[in-house]
């Protein structure tokens, strides 16, 4: 098989979630609450590991691209009212199409220069969300948006991380993928050997957009309520510090990361307060001593990127 | 908008304006020293206001309320303080990854910026409350015509001025501005000149966190409340700035800056344009990305290998 890893990914995960989706009903709320956020988290990791990672770009603003598909999402399901429930995956795909969207248009004049710029102009759109978020009307402005309707479960979350998963491995993997790690190690040698860097860059970036879209109209159907301020750029540190963890670049890591960290938080609320504090010690120690992430202290072989 | 109102909202765009050239000063500094954004330094601007919020009693008990003298003090000292916080960031977070990838070095300033702000933030430590800054000159207002201002937003532009005349002589005069400049211009080649590289890089870290000092204090004498986050919108202006006049380039920076903060003014008189005030750094920022990515006053470079 030319992609052992990525099927088996895409094969467990669905298996997983359908199996796990027919006892949800028996799980204590809680646990099934932690379990959807996980979810939540690998696919939105994975999904800025493609950016951030596989193509060497760095984004700040992955949660302003789950707000704009959460947003998106939970209107037209209270748009649509009664039918909302078989229309949810629409919804869900309206999300991320939009997301993907703004992406394109927030990811061309950026990724079109070479350095830092993404960092600064991801940051700045999230601020720009919130912004749009708070001043319209039509999604709660500043007190939020209430009322939308839990379709959210197990079943569509980790199917869908599966598919994430999957996704972005198989696009990684095949002959048109090399041209991200391309883009990533070296993007002069890139573009002599005839690789458009920027249409790279940019369909990393939009990619990334659409899953983290997925991902924001999933979290709106599970909590119920957004607010403009829980797309901050705080939320998006914390994928990004989910991304570094796990190894930029190696998705088996940066699951494992996205598990760890959105689980132990969890049992840690003693030590809430020195949170933030313990991520951004965390950055810099492995920056400065594991560049890798975890995923470089199993270096026992490295096959393909996954 | 009649003229008056127009005039009163330039001075006032003009006093915001030269507090982020002084931020951007510093950005485009490192920028042009070491080529990545130092995330932390509107952290620094964020202690150098700190730093003057404990100093200013002191100084008050020392040498009486509100005098001149004592002023100009607490600038120094905040601006020493601020200088040696800023060195010893680049000493242990930066240094040891002078010849990695520029990400890592990107990714590493985030974290500092992170660490310092929730550092702060703890109650241990600063606490997330909003301080009132003490009052270090008196106040007194002045009319010309109908236009009336502040002695604020006299002293503003008045120290921003100054110290943009300083930062002049000490780059293109002094020996040292000079050993900057070829740091900027080719780090390999200066150092085969005999420039002690790190050392120029250290003072480059330790002027522009002395300037962010005291545009944490002026910023903080315009807008009297003080907290470990003050610094976050500031510094992403000032970075937007360095940004429009060209990365890199000093008189860019200040153009920048300036622009910047007189149109932000005026879109906040504006009504319905005020409430999107924060988004019109950004939409500036991506006009420029888009039609001329290397700033106002900075020129087009094709990296070679």
């Amino acid at each position: 098989m030319p992609l052992p890893g990525a099927k088996r990914w895409l094969f467990t995960g669905i298996a997983l979630a359908v199996l796990l989706s027919f006892f949800s009903d028996s799980f204590n709320r809680y646990y099934l609450g932690i379990g959807i956020d996980v979810g939540i988290a690998i696919i939105l990791a994975v999904s800025l590991n493609l950016i951030n990672g596989h193509t060497g770009q760095f984004s700040l603003g992955h949660a302003g691209f789950m707000a704009v598909g959460g947003y998106f999402a939970a209107w037209i399901s209270l748009q649509l009212g009664a039918n909302a429930k078989a229309m949810f995956p629409v919804s869900l795909l309206a999300g991320g199409l939009l997301a993907a969207l703004v992406g394109l248009t927030v990811g061309v004049p950026s990724l079109r220069l070479r350095g830092d710029y993404l960092a600064i102009v991801t940051l700045g759109f999230g601020e720009i969300i919130r912004v749009i978020a708070q001043n319209t009307e039509a999604v709660g402005a500043a007190s939020g948006l209430k009322g939308i309707p839990k379709f959210t479960n197990l079943g569509w979350t980790f199917g869908l991380a599966a598919v994430t998963v999957y996704t972005i491995t198989a696009l990684v993997n095949s002959t048109y993928g090399r041209g991200f790690l391309a883009v990533h190690d070296d993007e002069i040698a890139a573009e002599s050997s005839g690789i458009s860097t920027t249409r790279y860059k940019v369909v990393a970036f939009v990619t990334g957009s659409f899953f983290a879209g997925i991902a924001g109209g999933l979290y709106a159907h599970h909590k119920q309520f957004l607010a403009p301020t829980g797309f901050d750029w705080l939320k998006s540190v914390e994928i990004v510090v989910m991304v570094i963890l796990g190894g930029m670049g190696r998705t088996a890591g940066v699951i494992g990361a996205a598990i760890l960290l959105t689980v132990l938080p969890e049992f840690l609320r003693d030590f809430a307060e020195y949170r933030m504090i313990i991520y951004a010690l965390l950055i810099i120690l492995l920056m400065l001593l594991r560049p890798g992430g975890l995923a470089s202290l199993l270096t026992l072989k490295r096959r393909s990127t996954v | 908008m009649d003229f008056q109102q127009t005039v009163q909202q330039l001075i006032n765009g003009l006093g915001l304006g030269s507090i982020y050239a002084l931020i951007a000063l510093g950005y485009t500094m490192v920028y042009g020293v070491l080529r990545f954004i130092n995330f932390a330094h509107s952290d620094v601007l964020m202690l150098g206001a700190f730093a003057a919020f404990f100093l200013a009693p002191l100084v008050e008990k020392m040498l009486g309320p509100q005098s001149v003298f004592g002023a100009v003090m607490v600038f120094i000292v905040a601006a020493a303080v601020c200088a040696c916080i800023g060195m010893l960031i680049e000493y242990l977070a930066y240094r040891p990854l002078r010849n990695r990838p520029k990400l890592t070095v990107l990714i590493t300033a985030i974290g500092v910026s992170l660490f310092i702000e929730f550092t702060c933030q703890n109650d241990a430590v600063l606490g997330s409350a909003t301080r009132s800054f003490p009052r270090l000159l008196p106040e007194k207002q002045f009319q010309a015509g109908k236009l009336i201002f502040g002695s604020t937003d006299l002293i503003v532009p008045l120290v921003t001025m100054t110290l943009l005349a300083a930062m002049w002589l000490i780059v293109q005069k002094s020996k040292i501005g000079t050993a900057m400049r070829a740091v900027s211009f080719n780090q390999q080649a200066a150092s085969l000149m005999g420039v002690p590289v790190n050392r120029i890089i250290s003072f480059t870290f330790g002027l522009g966190s002395a300037l962010a000092a005291i545009a944490g204090i002026l910023y903080s004498m315009k807008a009297p409340g003080i907290e470990p986050l003050m610094g976050v919108q500031p510094g992403l202006r000032a970075f937007i700035a360095a940004v429009v006049g060209g990365i890199g380039n000093l008189p860019g920076a200040v153009l920048g800056g300036l622009l910047i903060g007189v149109l932000e003014t005026f879109a906040g008189g504006i009504p319905g344009l005020s409430n999107y005030r924060d988004a019109i750094a950004f939409g500036i920022l991506i006009l420029i990305l888009l039609f001329k990515p290397a700033g106002l006053l900075g020129r087009a470079t094709i990296e070679k290998v």
